[in-house]
């Protein structure tokens, strides 16, 4: 075990080889440059699969390939590059694979701008793609959880042949700290391991050949494939629900907040207790599935949610279905790459307290 | 008894889907044949594209995988890269590869995928009801060419083959047709090229097959076998389009 100092988007792709990933597919887009960079030197280096594809539509169906082979593949963009991809995680979902898909956000919409945003909440956890689906959504605060994300997201996108979305943004992925890396004795997984998995396409060597498919025609079939889907979102919504929290026992006001937006978060709550006001944090680290249980065993009345967003308020639909009624939930915000701060978070624990 | 012809062993004994008179019958024939003959089914891994031949992993007796429309050039690069000693082939239609998945097939090429890419051309979207393809001939009437297609409007037929030859890491492409049946044993001959050339490691091999699709073009089956001919083959003529020695 050792400490490094390292950048968000760096660490991202050290916990990701770590767990073993076999094949990275990217495409370049402000602020997530560093990884296809890095990757095109450590997995070269590696001997394993670094691919720059032509685009991100090229890339997420390499990783469609690549993951129908049994692969740990992974691939990372920004907010418009996401949306490209929006196809092929449609796809992924549909024929039941697992993949990494890192989104270090960006102001939108449109072509936005360079600066840390979380203008995809919406985006990650309700869909994005067409169809009924979900994918685990797993949003890092520091860069420590950009590296321990990563090297964690492969071992649950392979539990449940789903892929996982880690929603970073621009601030996690671009600042610098200690990142304490877990040496793994993880090995990158062969073409000899891929072949003993289940559903794997490996060649028909000796066994009757299989397929991927998500094309379902026949009658009711297709409603049999989403119905088996929703058995397995109700197992990961059972089992892989993430959050965190502090002080919020006997607080007045609970803020909630995800990702960098929660770093400042805490630590108006914090200064709010020094000056008085009973404040609380709940941050969910899993965005999909939402710690919705937390949240409503926490809304009681007399109490205040306040909900702090870099976008014009899209958790806050989640935080409000899951206090439903039992107390307010305020919300502040800023979009487009606008960055809350300590002092306009803490005046506004203020006012709301009033 | 001798037995002189029977199934290959790469396609499996479902009853094919497609309309009578459609070279994808045929096409799919000479590729399990090929798949066959080079000994290489249980290392052999398809990608169904988005069309008439959709249903591929109902018919070839290999791992076969879907991929989004015009992808398949995308999910090859990705299944060859993690496994390298694979055959990986595409099997695409002329709206697949030559509108939506332009980029892909482009890149592909140029890059010197080591894939087989099987390019059904018939001129026209087949699945989705006979609208203009790429490929769609000037004149050529469609469901979304009423007065046939007009070279101001909708511009003129792609010629991949050319285009592509134009790319450095294409190894190998030639059109041929399956129309007749010396025409069907040239083609046979081209896809199991295009197939050697990926087991001997020589890059991107394309072979695109003129074919038939009787019903959107409005003919019965022996007319459009006479268009080919007649029609289809002075706009995309027959042969070697690049062999990198
Ligand atoms: C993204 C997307 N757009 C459109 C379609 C609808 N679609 C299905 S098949 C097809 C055309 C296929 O034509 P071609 O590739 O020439 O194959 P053919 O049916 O002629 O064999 C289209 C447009 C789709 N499935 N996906
Ligand atoms: S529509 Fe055309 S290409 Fe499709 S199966 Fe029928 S004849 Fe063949």
């Amino acid at each position: 075990m050792n400490k490094i100092l390292l950048k968000g988007n760096i660490a991202l792709c050290e916990g990701a080889i770590a767990a073993g990933c076999q094949a990275y597919f990217g495409y370049p887009i402000t602020p997530q440059n560093e990884v296809p960079a890095h990757m095109s030197k450590r997995m070269t280096e590696l001997g394993r699969v670094f691919l720059q594809a032509e685009s991100e539509l090229a890339a997420i169906n390499m990783v469609l390939g690549a993951a129908g082979t049994g692969a740990l593949a992974m691939t990372s963009s920004s907010s418009p590059g996401i949306s490209l991809k929006q196809e092929g995680i449609s796809y992924l979902v549909g024929c039941e694979l697992p993949a990494l898909i890192v989104n270090v956000q960006r102001g939108g919409p449109g072509l936005g701008n360079i600066a840390g945003s979380q203008g995809d909440y919406f985006q990650s956890t309700k869909g994005g793609g067409h169809g009924d689906y979900r994918m685990l959504v797993l949003a890092p605060s520091t860069v420590q959880e950009m590296y321990d994300f990563a090297n964690m997201s492969f071992g649950l996108a392979f539990k449940y042949r789903n892929p996982v979305l880690i929603l970073a943004d621009g601030v996690v992925g671009q600042m610098m700290e200690p990142v304490t890396i877990v040496t793994s004795d993880q090995k990158p997984v062969t073409s000899k391991d891929q072949q003993q998995i289940a559903w794997a396409l490996t060649g028909a060597k000796g066994r009757p050949p299989r397929f991927h498919r998500s094309l379902l025609m026949d009658d009711g079939a297709l409603e049999k494939l989403n119905w088996k889907l929703n058995e397995k979102y109700n197992s990961i919504k059972k089992n892989e629900v993430r959050y965190e929290s502090e002080n919020i026992e006997d607080a007045d006001i609970i803020l909630v907040a995800f990702g960098i937006a929660a770093r400042v978060a805490k630590v108006a709550a914090r200064k709010a207790r020094e000056q008085g006001i009973k404040a609380g944090l709940i941050r969910p680290i899993t965005l999909w599935p939402f710690p919705e249980k937390v949240i409503a065993d926490n809304a009681k009345p007399g109490r205040k949610f306040l909900v702090v967003e870099m976008n014009l308020g899209q958790m806050v639909e989640d935080v409000r279905l899951a206090v439903n009624g039992k107390c307010p939930v305020e919300f502040l915000g800023r979009p487009g790459g606008g960055l809350v701060n300590e002092q306009e978070v803490l005046q506004e624990i203020k006012t709301i307290a009033k | 008894m001798k037995s002189i012809l029977s199934r290959p062993l790469s396609l499996k004994s479902n009853e094919h889907l497609y309309c009578p008179g459609c070279g994808h019958g045929i096409i799919h024939r000479l590729v399990a044949e090929v798949i066959d003959e080079l000994g290489v089914r249980e290392k052999t891994i398809g990608i169904a594209p988005v069309g008439c031949a959709v249903f591929a992993y109902d018919y070839f007796n290999v791992d076969v995988t879907e991929a989004p429309h015009g992808r398949p050039p995308a999910v090859a690069t990705g299944i060859k890269r993690v496994l390298p000693d694979r055959v990986v082939f595409t099997y695409q239609g002329d709206g697949d590869l030559a509108a939506i998945g332009t980029a892909e097939t482009v890149h592909a090429a140029n890059r010197g995928e080591n894939i087989t890419v099987i390019f059904v051309n018939n001129a026209i979207y087949g699945m989705t009801g006979g609208q203009m393809a790429p490929t769609t001939l000037l004149g050529q009437k469609t469901a979304t060419t009423p007065a046939g297609r007009d070279l101001k409007r909708d511009g003129p037929p792609l010629k991949v083959c050319e285009l592509l030859s134009q790319t450095q890491g294409a190894a190998y492409l030639e059109r041929v047709a399956v129309n007749n049946p010396k025409n069907i044993i040239k083609a046979k001959k081209a896809i199991k090229k295009a197939f050697q050339n990926q087991i001997n490691n020589k890059g991107f091999s394309l072979v695109e097959v003129l074919s038939m699709c009787p019903v959107n073009w409005a003919m019965t089956p022996n007319e459009s076998i006479k268009w080919i001919d007649e029609v289809f083959l002075k706009t995309f003529p027959l042969g070697i389009y690049k062999d990198k020695q």
